[in-house]
């Protein structure tokens, strides 16, 4: 075994495929679905900067899992275990633990999403609250619609498409609560508060649910203003975090920008030899830039295995600046052209990135647009990315 | 839409965001676009706007209680109209990628996730 590759969405299956393109043996381990989570997004919006079509997410996962056919393991990986030639994954599967050992290892775990209490909900513990990603699987898995009176929390994508699908389905989205004093999502997907006339509650929070046995009513603030809004269910979709836990234990330093690991322009993490792709490298809003991580890392393995190891050298270190929240990878080779993916933490209306190689004029920017650009830096010292208003 | 008023639209054709103004005094006066194709969609947007309908299926002996299906572009006031009709609709696998399974005024209806019979496929 040359890679295993830990997560089959479309950044493992997309690194997976890659690998084997490139000669190497891989095996892709899978607890849920292949696919990731792109069987429950039953929406058009994937692959337009991959295939030129606008699929939708089970149809990407068909095409990917169409185009891999090697080895998969079904099965949760527990452990991993790290050293320089020789990384050991311990996998829990139906007929008991398997160890793989390869000298490779792509991260591709994907991400998770916060809940109620981690933005600070208090109240009542009852049923009909749920994250986006819950009520998206209950419906377009299972065909079950999670309530009739709904307020959703966040207006990211995520909570935007469900405010679509639940008001399609017959339930009436009561309002769409958003914290920040601008919305979240992308442009393609506030047309759908416009659609359906969804009220879309801008610097408001959702602090307290009061219910007995089934959420009847949620409380609203803005400034000293509050409200009680009456609902049967609460839908929380305040954002994803990668999932790390793994690379953590296994010893790998973790950006606190991104909440995924430090990596090279090969997305090396901090442990040689392991890699990083898809949403538990960094969150990503297109599944076009998760499945190119994959791919990315998928030739960093390669390399690693013909070269026995990706080079040292003397790595420039990236410094987001002004109204850059992150940016990856955060080490880049001197002299060598690599993508990066840069996250603006602020909505700018005519922005003009400065990065080490020139500027790029943006227009309009989001913090929910992750943008893609090529750096090359010289040797010595630091890569400043910033972005101007 | 009244004959008088003016559309205001984020243009979601590519990145750049443009903001663009459709009036549709009589004639049609756009401003705001950066290029063509923003001008023709919100053309479109602003007299006859269309949607890919997304929903599911009830399947009855599938490895799920439903399955994914799109529709081709619907004008948007259809769109309530086309999701009651599918929600009598119920299929039987095997049901593959791109197949169309139901046809409402014309439009078609596709399926998007594979379902052999009685097999978990994924
Ligand atoms: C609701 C929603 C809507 C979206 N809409 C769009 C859109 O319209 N267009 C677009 O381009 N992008 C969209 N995205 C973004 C896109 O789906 C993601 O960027 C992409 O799915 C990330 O892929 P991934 O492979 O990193 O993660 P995932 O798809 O989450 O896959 C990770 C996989 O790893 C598996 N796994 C995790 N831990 C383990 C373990 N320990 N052992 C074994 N397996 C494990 C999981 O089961 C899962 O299958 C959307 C995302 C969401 C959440
Ligand atoms: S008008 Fe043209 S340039 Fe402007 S957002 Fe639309 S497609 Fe892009």
């Amino acid at each position: 075994m040359d890679v295993v590759v830990i997560g089959g969405g479309p950044a493992g299956l997309s690194a997976a495929i890659r690998a084997q393109e490139l000669g190497l043996k891989v095996v892709v381990v899978e607890e849920g679905r292949l696919g990731g989570i792109l069987p429950q997004c039953i929406h058009t919006g994937f692959g337009l900067l991959t295939y030129g079509e606008d699929l939708t997410g089970p149809e990407l996962a068909h095409r990917l899992i169409n185009s891999y056919q090697g080895e998969v393991l079904r099965g949760h990986a527990a452990g991993l275990e790290y050293s320089y030639h020789r990384k050991r994954v311990r996998v829990i599967t139906e007929g008991g633990t398997v160890t793989l050992e390869a000298p490779t290892v792509i991260y591709a775990a994907g991400a998770r999403e916060r809940h109620a209490h981690e933005i600070g909900i208090v109240g009542d513990r009852v049923a009909g609250i749920y994250t986006a990603g819950e009520a998206q699987a209950l419906m377009d898995l299972y065909g079950v619609l999670p309530g009739r009176e709904v307020v959703i929390v966040g207006s990211g994508d995520v909570g935007l498409i469900m405010a679509r699908r639940l008001s399609l389905e017959g339930a009436k989205v009561k309002a769409v609560v958003e914290m920040l004093p601008y919305p979240g999502g992308l442009a393609r997907n506030l047309m759908i508060l416009r659609d359906f006339n969804i009220p879309l509650l801008l610097n408001h929070r959702v602090v307290e649910v009061r219910g007995r046995g089934r959420v009847e009513r949620v409380k609203v603030v803005s400034g000293s203003k509050e409200e009680w809004i009456k609902c049967d269910t609460l839908l929380v979709s305040a954002g994803l975090v990668p999932r790390v836990k793994l690379l953590r234990r296994a010893g790998a330093i973790i950006d606190e920008r991104t909440s995924g690991p430090l990596v090279n322009d090969r997305l090396e993490t901090s442990l040689p030899g392991i890699f990083a792709a898809g949403n538990s490298l960094v969150i990503n809003d297109l599944v076009d830039y998760a499945m190119e991580q994959g791919r990315i890392a998928a030739e960093g393995a390669e390399e690693f295995i013909r070269e026995g190891g990706i080079p040292s050298q003397d790595w420039v270190k990236v410094i987001p600046g002004d109204n850059v929240r992150s940016v990856v990878p955060q080490l880049i080779s001197p002299g060598r052209e690599v993508i990066a993916y840069v996250r603006p933490s602020k909505p700018l209306n005519d922005a003009t990135l400065t990065l080490p190689n020139g500027r790029v004029r943006l227009g309009v920017i989001k913090p929910s647009e992750m943008l893609r650009v090529r750096v090359k830096a010289e040797e010595g010292g630091v890569a400043h990315v910033e972005i101007q208003g | 839409m009244s004959p008088t008023s003016k559309f205001r639209v984020n243009c979601i054709v590519c990145p750049m965001s443009c903001y663009v103004e459709v009036e549709l005094d009589g004639e049609i006066r756009v401003t705001g676009y950066r290029c063509p194709r923003g001008k023709e969609w919100a053309v479109q947007e602003a007299l006859s706007p269309k949607r890919v309908v997304v929903t599911v299926l009830k399947v009855k002996g599938g490895d799920l209680p439903v399955v994914s299906v799109k529709t081709d572009p619907v004008p948007r006031d259809k769109v309530r109209e086309v999701i009651r009709e599918l929600s009598k609709v119920e299929l039987v696998p095997p049901l593959r990628v791109g197949q169309v399974v139901a046809e409402v005024d014309g439009v078609k209806v596709y399926v998007t996730r594979e379902v052999r019979g009685g097999q978990q496929t994924f």
